[in-house]
C-alpha cells in the first residue's frame, strides 16, 4: 500500500462529487484470488441456487450455525462430565444422547469419547484429511489439517506430544486416534488434581481445545 | 456383512490398486499389519464409491482395529504398549487362520 498519505494528505467530506483529479490511492483487495476451488464452490452455489435444491439464506444459515460452533461446547461437556459422575458414564456410552442433553444436536456425527485414564492418553488425528468434530468444536486449527501433523503424530506421538508441552510418563500408554473413515472424536481429559471442588463454570475456564484433541493434558491454574 | 466380532484378530489387505482411479480410505502405513477389532462401528456407504458419486450402492460394515506400535512401525520409539486405533472398512480386513474367535 505504500505511504498513502502523500497523495491524500487532507481532511474531507468523502461525499465529494466525481473528479478524475482527485483519486485515492489504489487499496488492494485480499478476497480476489480466483482460485480453482473457489470457482468451483461458487459455480455449485450458483447451480444450487438456480436449480432451487437449495436458497442461498440457506446457505448463509448454515454458515452462521457453522461458526456458532466453537471449542467451548466442548469445554461444557468435559466439565460436565467432570462434576457429575452419572452424566459421564453417558457420555461415553451414548454421546450423541449425552451432548443432547446439553443442547447440542451434533446432527448426523457419530462421535466416539475417548477417555483419558490413569494409564492411557489419547490423541486423535486425521492422516488422510482433516476429519474434526465439528458438529461441537467447530472448525479444526491450521496445525491439524498440516501434513507435518498428520505424518508425525502416528509415527512419533510421544516426540509430538513432547513439541506441544507435553510428557506422558513411559509407564502410561499413548493410544493414537486415525480418523480415517466415519467416526469423530472428543478426548475426555483427565481433571487436573486439586480441582474437586471447583464449580463447573471455573472448569470450563480451564478447558481449552487442544486438550479435546489430545496434544495437551488440562493443567490446574 | 458382518464378518468379524470385537476381539477378532485381523490382518489388513497389502493392496495396492494397479491405476487410478481409486479413493482410498485405508493409509498406507497400516496395509499389511495386523491388529485386533476394537469395535464394530456400524454399516455406512462405501467411501471409495461415494467418491465417485455412486451414493447407496454399496453399504460397508466399518471397524475400529487396535494395533501395536511397534507393529505398525519396527523402529517405533516409544512404550511397549503404546497402540494406535484406526478405522477400517470390511473389504480391507483378512480373518487370520487359526484365530480362535
Amino acid at each position: 500500500m505504500g505511504d498513502g498519505k502523500t497523495d491524500h494528505d487532507h481532511d474531507h467530506d468523502h461525499m465529494h462529487q466525481y473528479d478524475p483529479d482527485h483519486q485515492h490511492p489504489l487499496q488492494e483487495d485480499h478476497d480476489d484470488t480466483m482460485t480453482y476451488y473457489r470457482v468451483m464452490e461458487e459455480a455449485v452455489r450458483d447451480l444450487l441456487i438456480e436449480k432451487n435444491l437449495i436458497n442461498a439464506d440457506q446457505i448463509r444459515d448454515q454458515i452462521e450455525k457453522m461458526d456458532a460452533r466453537v471449542p467451548a461446547n466442548g469445554a461444557k461437556i468435559v466439565a460436565r462430565a467432570w462434576t457429575d459422575k452419572a452424566y459421564k458414564k453417558r457420555l461415553v456410552s451414548d454421546p450423541k444422547s449425552a451432548i443432547n442433553e446439553l443442547g447440542h444436536d451434533i446432527g448426523p456425527m457419530n462421535l466416539i469419547v475417548l477417555e483419558n485414564t490413569e494409564s492411557v492418553h489419547n490423541v486423535v488425528v486425521c492422516t488422510l484429511c482433516s476429519c474434526y468434530p465439528r458438529w461441537i468444536l467447530g472448525l479444526p486449527p491450521d496445525w491439524y489439517k498440516s501434513r507435518e501433523y498428520r505424518s508425525r503424530v502416528v509415527r512419533e506421538p510421544r516426540v509430538v506430544l513432547k513439541e506441544f508441552g507435553t510428557m506422558i510418563n513411559d509407564s502410561r500408554e499413548v493410544r493414537v486416534h486415525d480418523s480415517t473413515a466415519d467416526m469423530r472424536y472428543l478426548v475426555l481429559p483427565l481433571q487436573p488434581k486439586g480441582t474437586e471442588d471447583y464449580t463447573e463454570a471455573h472448569l470450563v475456564d480451564m478447558i481449552g481445545r487442544d486438550a479435546l484433541i489430545g496434544v495437551v493434558e488440562v493443567a490446574a491454574p | 456383512m458382518r464378518r468379524f466380532d470385537e476381539g477378532s484378530m485381523v490382518k489388513v489387505r497389502s493392496y495396492f490398486p494397479p491405476s487410478p482411479p481409486a479413493h482410498c480410505r485405508t493409509p498406507f502405513y497400516i496395509r499389511g499389519c495386523v491388529g485386533k477389532i476394537e469395535r464394530v462401528c456400524g454399516v455406512f456407504d462405501n467411501p471409495e464409491e461415494l467418491a465417485f458419486g455412486r451414493v447407496g450402492v454399496d453399504k460397508k460394515t466399518l471397524y475400529r482395529v487396535r494395533f501395536f506400535q511397534h507393529d505398525v512401525w519396527p523402529d517405533y520409539k516409544g512404550s511397549r504398549t503404546d497402540k494406535i486405533d484406526i478405522e477400517l472398512y470390511d473389504f480391507w480386513l483378512e480373518k487370520i487362520e487359526g484365530d480362535q474367535k
